[in-house]
């Protein structure tokens, strides 16, 4: 069962990780480039991504840097995550990012570098 | 999440837009949580002060924001990057830094919230009757408040408290129940352990633990070992309250912190043998540490730069006591209303390594700051590091 945590509707291509993010300290705030070498999807960009990742760590400011990211044009189309937290929650809701949370079985079965289509307004979420 | 017909309202928008915004934080970290409806909270504590960590469009938006946008209820405010009473003495801060930085601290006041500038506001105020609902940020201080003072708060994200400080609601989840399940008993089998193993513990048990975890093998910590703790667990994971137990549930789940473990910690965050300066000082220092401070610098003096952070409320306490001049003519620098963590006086040109006996501080000195961090419990800074 999929939980939308932000309305919208978005377009893009899949970028996975299974490391949670920590946004403030993980993410450029301007480029929206992973900076820190401890993710599999470290020097790629969250920009224009349908970003789907385990959850949110780390500070509560990290919900500024979401806001920062879509400031500058660079932040995801949409994020996609297992466990919903307030941190990431929060800061798609301010920067008007689509967000679900999805059940481990869907989790699993969106692959990195395929196109999606979101669409909260439908049943069928994805396409 | 059930909204009542004037919070519906005021998300469609008819009561303006900082409001609709404001609900639609809550509706999202409702929803995120389960919550079925909001509730009334006492006091907010905000995150996102420090120009540092929010940047120019964090400080756009506040600029913005605090044009109508104004607190509901009680509100205090986590530290800036700088102390600007001292600031002349940091030449490595730009003018764009401080003036951005003043910028963001006047949206603040504009909002009507309390310039406390600190993440021990445990430390500033009397906390209010047990089982008050209140909304804090900073993570430390949400887990000493629900740990500690008996209040109740999730671990809020900047947006979600400062959403909460505009409507004076916050969404009915979690940890605001009374019914929280606490799965997990650390078991601590430290002897004697420092605040500097107190910080270790909360930082395992942050990565070990869900929402809440049990502790047991600990018998009354002091107030500086019970902040090392709150500051360790806040850092490293999601979960937002501890419980000391005396004797351990039989049905939760047993987790072992012995030398191992505490290695395993150590060895993540100690990367230097030695620190170009020390910083004192994440949590900040309340009065209390500061007065044990002074005693056991007394006749001593530091061999190297000392920082020394504490709130603006408690460096003027401190002053009317007296702890301050001890502390000072022993070298030490008190600074307020920043801290070790995220702040840019620490001139990376200049300093390779930090010793701090901070785990908190730990990890954002190498994680943020970029700088090696040495180590070590009060105790031991003060025997190698002051002659």
């Amino acid at each position: 069962m999929s939980k939308i945590i932000v309305q919208g509707k978005a377009q893009g291509m899949i970028l996975k990780t299974t490391s949670p993010i920590n946004f403030l300290g993980a993410v450029d705030k301007k480029s929206g480039v992973i900076r820190d070498k401890k993710y599999d999807i470290y020097e790629k960009s969250i920009k224009d991504t349908i970003l789907v990742f385990p959850h949110g760590i780390g500070s509560s400011v990290g919900a500024y840097t979401i806001y920062s990211l879509k400031s500058h044009k660079s932040a995801p189309l949409a994020m996609i995550c297992q466990k919903a937290d307030l941190t990431v929650a929060s800061g798609c809701a301010l920067a008007n990012i689509p967000m679900i949370v999805v059940s481990n079985e869907e989790f699993n079965s969106l692959r990195d570098g395929n196109q999606i289509t979101i669409d909260t307004s439908t049943e069928k979420i994805f396409n | 999440m059930e909204l009542t017909p004037e919070e519906k309202a005021a998300l469609n928008g008819e009561h303006g837009e900082t409001l609709q915004t404001a609900y639609r934080i809550l509706v999202a970290t409702g929803e995120a949580t389960n919550a079925e409806r909001l509730v009334p909270i006492k006091w907010a504590h905000l995150s996102g002060v420090n120009y540092n960590t929010i940047g120019d469009s964090g400080e756009e938006f506040l600029k913005e924001l605090s044009k109508d946008a104004r607190v509901k209820v009680k509100a205090t405010v986590n530290p800036m990057g700088i102390d600007f009473d001292h600031i002349s003495k940091f030449s490595h801060i730009d003018d764009e830094f401080i003036q951005k930085q003043a910028s963001i601290r006047d949206s603040y006041i504009r909002m009507g919230v309390e310039p406390t500038f600190s993440c021990t506001p445990y430390d500033i105020f009397d906390l209010p009757e047990k089982n008050t609902q209140v909304s804090f940020a900073e993570s430390n201080a949400a887990i000493f408040a629900n740990s500690l003072g008996g209040l109740k708060t999730n671990k809020e994200s900047a947006f979600s408290a400062l959403a909460s400080a505009i409507t004076g609601k916050s969404p009915y989840s979690d940890l605001r129940k009374d019914d929280i399940t606490t799965p997990m008993t650390i078991r601590m089998k430290m002897d004697n352990p420092s605040e500097l193993d107190f910080g270790m513990l909360g930082f395992f048990a942050g990565k070990v633990g869900d929402t809440s975890v049990n502790i047991s093998g600990v018998s009354k910590p002091n107030r500086r070992s019970c902040k090392a703790l709150c500051g360790g667990m806040g850092t490293s994971g999601t979960c937002a309250k501890f419980q000391f137990v005396d004797d351990e549930d039989e049905k939760s789940e047993k987790v072992d912190f012995g030398k191992e473990e505490m290695n395993e910690v150590f060895d993540e965050l100690n990367t230097a043998e030695k620190g170009d300066l020390i910083t004192l000082g994440s949590p900040q220092l309340g009065l209390e540490e500061l007065s044990d401070l002074s005693k056991m610098i007394k006749g001593r003096s530091f061999k190297k730069r000392c920082m020394i952070f504490c709130s603006r409320s408690v460096q003027n306490q401190a002053r009317n006591l007296d702890y301050t001049n001890e502390i000072e003519r022993a070298g030490g620098e008190i600074l307020s209303d920043c801290c070790t963590c995220l702040t840019p006086l620490i001139d990376t040109s200049e300093t390779d390594s930090v010793t701090t006996n901070s785990i908190k501080g730990a990890y954002y000195l190498k994680n943020s700051t970029g700088v090696d961090v040495n180590l070590k419990p009060l105790s031991k800074i003060i025997e190698d590091e002051t002659k």
